[in-house]
């Protein structure tokens, strides 16, 4: 375990990373119209500062040796109670450096692309004041230095995904998406909350430092709790199975936004909260297990709706649950993952962001088409596009010398030698990767027209494919420069450690089969969609695979059919209980009373001889009662 | 400056102010509004003068203690004085008026009486500050029961079209409270003679009393049904929604964000600290109820078809939450607790005066009836996000350390009962986003055409201004909770809980776990 | 003599105005009954004044006198005046309290 020095010099400004893109946020949102003029100019700005800030502390960090890297910013105590203390310090070691510097620079870049992809929207100062939240909250999220303050960055994550999504308020579909984002979010966070007590609980502290010196010594049972509640939090975040259905729904936001909530924020946080929490997964062999098997069913769930989708957006986004289960996976194997999942999460972000610039960059030419079936031959209209997006195609799906073949490929390595199911099901989801990715660039960019009547494609502004083009550049480097010399590796061991993979089969071989299954994937690809005519409408004749992979694999049946159906009548009961069982007993009594006053009134008959008799009674009735109690 | 009668001078104020709107000619009727904020202003600056004198973890258990004989023969005496509880609740109950009655400028319809609207509101502000600060139990007793005078005349006078049901329900609903609050009152006085000798009320000499434990048990019920028909618990609530949504959008503020905390407040000040072997004994049942009422209200809530009663609910949800704390006795949990009270009063008060600005110009309580009115009025609709989120305890706003504090501290406690707890974080999203989908997103339809403006600069200023205040307390809870929590560990000794201090020994934690 | 024999005498005299209260339809003999009652009763009290040889009985005495005083005064005024609207003196004619 490395120490963590109290930040000074350049590292007390740690806080400012987080500090301007939340006062481009504060003003954006708070001023109103007075800066719609230059708002999107001042959003832009606080994420370059923030970015040149990073660099800055990256530079500084560089200069020093690795286990003296980390350091601690205090800001102020938040909550304390007893030994119930939350401070508001930002943690900055090598992985949250890593982070920064993604979520900043791949951030960015996309702010750059929305002022072109948002020029002319009456919302786009709004728009980039929620951008700028989300980066903030993500940054938070990364820099905290507890699980307490951690969990703030991650809510402010899944409201500013709730507000991005929603952001076409106007649009029908637009609310329900962005609700169920945050509500699916919200799942998961009971997990953080409970994972939060339980350590509380047992460990007296929410802190890292705390918490991970404590985990090696605790029980299994609790630390197998925590790993499992921290897993739910994942899942929810990072849109794995079985929370994996808002993803889809998540693209009603404008494309920028898909862009940032799948390369640089949002879904990554689940991977960096279990590499985080790596002391943790490391003590509980199980929770690791979970891990595992939630990524290996999302890769493949991931693959196989993404590649039924019509909808470019939503085939990309099912191609990121898929990479985000690929990082799952990475980071369930433990010391010999994390620093692969980080270093496939890294170029991720920047073949993913490049992707889906590039499909936003499509859509503005095609006046906000997204069906495919619609697109081809823009090849030829779009060259920028098609080469950025084609550069990102080839690195995904792992074509030496690109990005995703130095980093996938150490991932499935590293799965084989754990166990040769989770390699094979990590082969199958690169061939699938190969199949669905080869699907939308054919049915994009090559192949016949199929445009409709009314639209004529353009290339973008400079504006819009300047960071297209700095996001390919991205692609084609990151996965060499980071794998080169072990780069990434060196560089994060202090924090999440690091065993090489020892596997049966040898690295050069597994990388064969790998390649070849990718081949088969493209080839299977080029058959289907290239050789033989698209229809320009979905055909309704078809496999029980691929009429599933259309509904998602029926997640949405499910949630709908065990928690939406059964809730609504549960509620609906509720309320008629409410009404008339509990405030019926309530209007009962009242009425039982009313009706017992009515019976009594009619002694009063109004003579006021038969009132006097009464009297007369009474008091005799007291005298003898008198009596009878003095004998 | 420490020895100022400042609780005395805080509630005179507002009274001082409805005695000038009181004699205000019937021509310059419309200035009782500015009497009443100038008051109300006041109030507030004595109490935040008041607030800087406080000392911390001072020596002494009750500050700013002020004392009038009032009747000798019964040991009755006008006595004042606050803990950091009562301060801080003081301080919510000045904070809060301003901004209401800010909002609700012009919420008497033509024909009502401006003068008896504002000068009401003004004598419930007077009687709440004096039922957080009163010390002695009789003064407590009087003080909840004349609450209800004003509440009562506010709901029947100037609600909507079921107010006089609402109010004669609310009403007869807080009296049966209040009649057995007042047999449990005069048992207490009771067994203070035999044990002192002569009988008193004075709170101080009656909370280090050790009444037999069957006595106490009977006192607390007593009690504690009051409280938790005010507060409001499950099953005791159904009044509430129909208060709420009946009273104009002011009242409804005033009843759920101020005089609602005062049945939680009394269980912390009564229920635990005369009562400590009762608390005890009843804490597990009453933590029960909570749970019931943290997910019962927040499904009730989802399925509301009215804004103001989708509200209410979430309040009795919140509730739950802040009532569940109270009786987890640890630390963490009852500070949360205390603190969740003021987030919540100002929480549900923007969500309340937001729901009311709206219900203003669509003339409609139906959820149903709005669509859209982020296209019509984005700062409305923003202001309606912003309150919500605060109602669902997002992190940055007041309710999150209040409702985590809670979660993390009952834990300690009934660590089953926190689980099922956090349900309430889901249903909570649920509840507030799809009001808010049914209400601002989608085109303008229903009554958001037509007339249906953007808020005036009055109104943004009372929300922005309570806005601001959940921010600041989200941000730095410590401002209230380090004043909170030397009162709590005093009221967790009194009550003899056992102390759960988490543990970092092995061999401890594998206890706990094998006690679960 | 005997004390106990005027408390008879006032016992008999509070009967009779009991009877009377109760038989009697005529407002204005039910009223004589009510004063012959406060009349018995102030006859016991000034007995009881002589039998305990304090004068805290006679006292009382006067008291009841004053207010039959002032009884009178208001109901006769309360009689007359619906005498003057009904055209009768009869009690059970006045039931307007009956719902």
């Amino acid at each position: 375990m490395e120490t963590i020095a109290a930040a000074s010099g350049i590292t007390s400004l740690t806080w400012l990373l987080i500090a301007l893109p939340v006062a481009g946020a504060l003003i954006l949102l708070g001023s109103g119209r007075r800066t719609n003029a230059f708002g999107h100019l001042l959003g832009v700005a606080t994420i370059a500062g923030s970015f040149v800030v990073a660099v800055l502390l990256w530079l500084n960090m560089l200069g020093k040796s690795s286990d003296q890297r980390a350091t601690r910013d205090f800001l102020f105590t938040w909550m304390s109670l007893g030994r119930f203390k939350v401070d508001v310090a930002l943690q900055l070691d090598q992985l949250s450096m890593a982070f920064v510097l993604l979520i900043t620079g791949v951030g960015l870049l996309i702010h750059i692309y929305a002022v072109g992809y948002m020029h002319g929207d009456d919302g786009r100062r709004r728009f980039f004041g929620y951008l700028n939240l989300f980066v903030a909250s993500m940054l938070l999220l990364v820099l905290a230095d507890s699980f307490a303050l951690l969990y703030v960055g991650w809510e402010g994550v899944g409201l500013a995904s709730y507000l991005l999504i929603g952001y076409y308020q106007t649009r029908e579909s637009a609310g329900p998406a962005a609700k169920k984002a945050f509500v699916v979010n919200r799942v998961g966070d009971i997990g953080m909350s409970v994972a939060i007590m339980v350590m509380f609980a047992a460990f007296g502290t929410v802190t890292f430092q705390g918490v991970f010196a404590a985990a090696p010594s605790a029980s299994t049972g609790i630390v197998t709790a925590i790993g499992f509640a921290l897993l739910l939090a994942a899942c929810g975040k990072s849109a794995q199975f079985p929370l994996q259905s808002w993803l889809l729904d998540a693209m009603e936001g404008p494309t920028p936004v898909s862009a940032l909530i799948h390369a640089a924020t949002m879904v990554t946080a689940g991977v960096y909260l279990i590499a985080r929490s790596n002391p943790i997964f490391e003590v509980a062999p199980n929770a690791q297990m979970g891990v595992i098997v939630v990524g290996v069913i999302t890769l493949l769930a991931g693959g196989i709706i993404a590649s039924a989708k019509d909808d470019i957006k939503k085939a990309l986004a099912g191609s990121t649950m898929s990479a985000i289960g690929f990082m799952m996976l990475a980071v369930g194997l433990g010391k010999s993952g994390y620093v692969y999942a980080i270093a496939f999460l890294l170029a991720h972000g920047f073949f993913k962001a490049g992707l889906f610039l590039g499909a936003g960059s499509v859509m503005h030419g095609m006046n906000d088409q997204v069906n495919m079936r619609r697109f081809g031959a823009l090849r030829s209209v779009m060259a920028i596009t098609t080469l950025t997006f084609g550069l990102g195609y080839l690195a995904i799906i792992g074509i030496p010398p690109l990005a995703g073949y130095f980093t996938k490929d150490v991932i499935i390595e590293s799965a084989m030698a754990r166990n040769p199911i989770i390699g094979t099901a990590a082969v199958i989801g690169a061939g699938l990767t190969a199949f669905y990715m080869s699907r939308i660039f054919f049915m994009t960019f090559i192949g016949p027209k199929r445009w409709t009547q009314d639209v004529h494609p353009h290339e973008s502004p400079v504006v819009m494919t300047a960071p297209m083009v700095i996001l390919a550049i991205g692609s084609v480097a990151s996965g060499y420069l980071l794998m080169r010399n072990q780069t990434l590796q060196r560089w994060l061991e202090p924090v999440t450690g690091f065993t090489e993979p020892d596997g049966a089969l040898r690295p050069l071989v597994l990388t064969g089969i790998t390649l070849a299954v990718v081949a088969l994937g493209i080839i299977a690809a080029v058959v289907l969609f290239l050789r033989r005519p698209i229809p320009e409408t979905a055909p309704s004749k078809v496999s029980v695979l691929v009429s599933a992979a259309r509904r998602d694999l029926y997640g949405d049946a499910f949630n709908e059919a065990v928690f939406m159906r059964p809730g609504q009548w549960l509620t609906r009961s509720l309320v008629w209980v409410d009404n008339r069982v509990i405030d019926g007993a309530v209007n009962g009594v009242a009425a039982g009373l009313g009706g017992l006053s009515a019976r009594v009134r009619r002694t009063q008959t109004g003579y006021t001889r038969s009132y006097s008799l009464v009297m007369l009674s009474g008091a005799l009735l007291v005298i003898v009662l008198l009596w009878i109690v003095r004998l | 400056m420490k020895n100022l009668p400042w609780l005395l001078i805080a509630g005179l104020v507002p009274l001082a102010g409805t005695v000038l709107i009181a004699v205000l000619p019937r021509k310059f009727e419309f200035r009782a509004r500015w009497i009443a904020l100038a008051s109300s202003l006041v109030t507030l600056g004595v109490v935040i003068a008041m607030a800087t004198q406080f000392s911390v973890g001072g020596t002494q258990k009750f500050q700013f203690v002020t004392s009038y004989k009032w009747i000798p023969a019964f040991g009755v005496n006008f006595t004042l004085g606050v803990d950091g509880v009562g301060l801080v609740l003081v301080c919510l109950a000045a904070c809060l008026v301003p901004f209401v009655l800010l909002a609700s400028w012009r919420d008497v319809q033509p024909g009502g009486s401006v003068k008896s609207y504002f000068g009401l509101m003004l004598v419930l502000q007077t009687v709440v500050i004096w039922v957080f600060s009163a010390l002695d139990v009789f003064l407590f007793y009087l003080l909840f029961e004349a609450m209800l005078i004003p509440a009562y005349l506010l709901i029947g006078r100037f609600g909507g079209a079921q107010r006089s049901y609402a109010a004669t329900k609310f009403l007869l609903y807080s009296l049966f409270g209040g009649l057995v609050m007042l047999a449990a009152l005069i048992g207490l006085y009771v067994a203070s003679q035999t044990l002192l000798g002569s009988g008193t009320f004075d709170f101080q000499t009656l909370s280090s009393l050790q009444i037999n434990s069957g006595l106490q048990n009977l006192l607390f019920l007593g009690f504690f049904l009051a409280f938790a028909i005010k507060a409001p618990l499950w099953p005791l609530h159904t009044w509430l929604p129909d208060a709420a949504a009946e009273a104009t959008p002011g009242t409804a503020v005033l009843l759920v964000a101020l005089m609602d905390k005062v049945g939680t407040f009394g269980m912390i000040r009564y229920c635990l600290q005369l009562f400590p072997d009762a608390s005890r004994t009843f804490a597990f049942t009453i933590s029960i109820l909570a749970i019931i009422s943290i997910i019962y209200g927040a499904l009730v809530a989802i399925g509301q078809t009215d804004i103001m009663r989708l509200i209410s609910y979430t309040s009795v949800s919140h509730f739950g939450f802040i009532i569940l704390g109270i009786f987890a006795f640890t630390n963490q949990s009852q500070t949360g607790s205390v603190f969740y009270m003021v987030a919540h009063g100002f929480s549900t008060a923007a969500l309340f005066l937001v729901a009311g600005m709206m219900i203003a110009r669509g003339k409609s309580r139906n959820i149903a009836d709005y669509s859209g009115v982020f296209k019509v009025a984005p700062l409305l609709a923003g202001f309606v996000l912003i309150a919500g989120l605060s109602g669902l305890a997002l992190p940055g706003l007041a309710s999150f350390p209040g409702e985590f504090l809670v979660l993390v501290g009952s834990y300690l406690r009934y660590p089953a009962l926190a689980i099922i707890a956090t349900v309430a974080i889901v249903l909570s999203a649920v509840y507030i986003l799809w009001l808010y989908q049914r209400v601002a997103t989608g085109s303008p339809r229903g009554v958001v055409v037509g007339t249906f403006g953007e808020i005036r600069r009055r109104e943004v200023l009372a929300l922005s201004s309570i806005v601001a205040l959940m921010i600041g307390l989200g941000v730095y809870p410590q401002v209230l909770t380090r004043v909170i929590e030397p009162t709590v560990k005093t009221t967790i000794t009194r009550v003899g809980a056992v102390e759960l201090a988490p543990t970092q020994i092995k061999d401890q934690v594998d206890k706990q776990v094998s006690k679960k | 003599m005997n004390p106990m024999n005027y408390i008879y005498l006032s016992a008999a005299l509070f009967a009779i105005g009991a009877f009377g209260v109760l038989f009697r339809r005529n407002a204005i003999v039910v009223f004589m009954c009510i004063e012959l009652m406060l009349n018995a009763a102030n006859l016991a009290f000034v007995v009881f004044a002589r039998i305990n040889g304090t004068l805290d009985g006679q006292v009382v005495a006067f008291f009841v006198m004053v207010v039959a005083a002032a009884e009178v005064v208001i109901g006769l005024a309360i009689i007359m005046a619906i005498f003057a609207t009904r055209r009768s003196a009869s009690i059970d004619e006045a039931n307007l309290l009956r719902s």
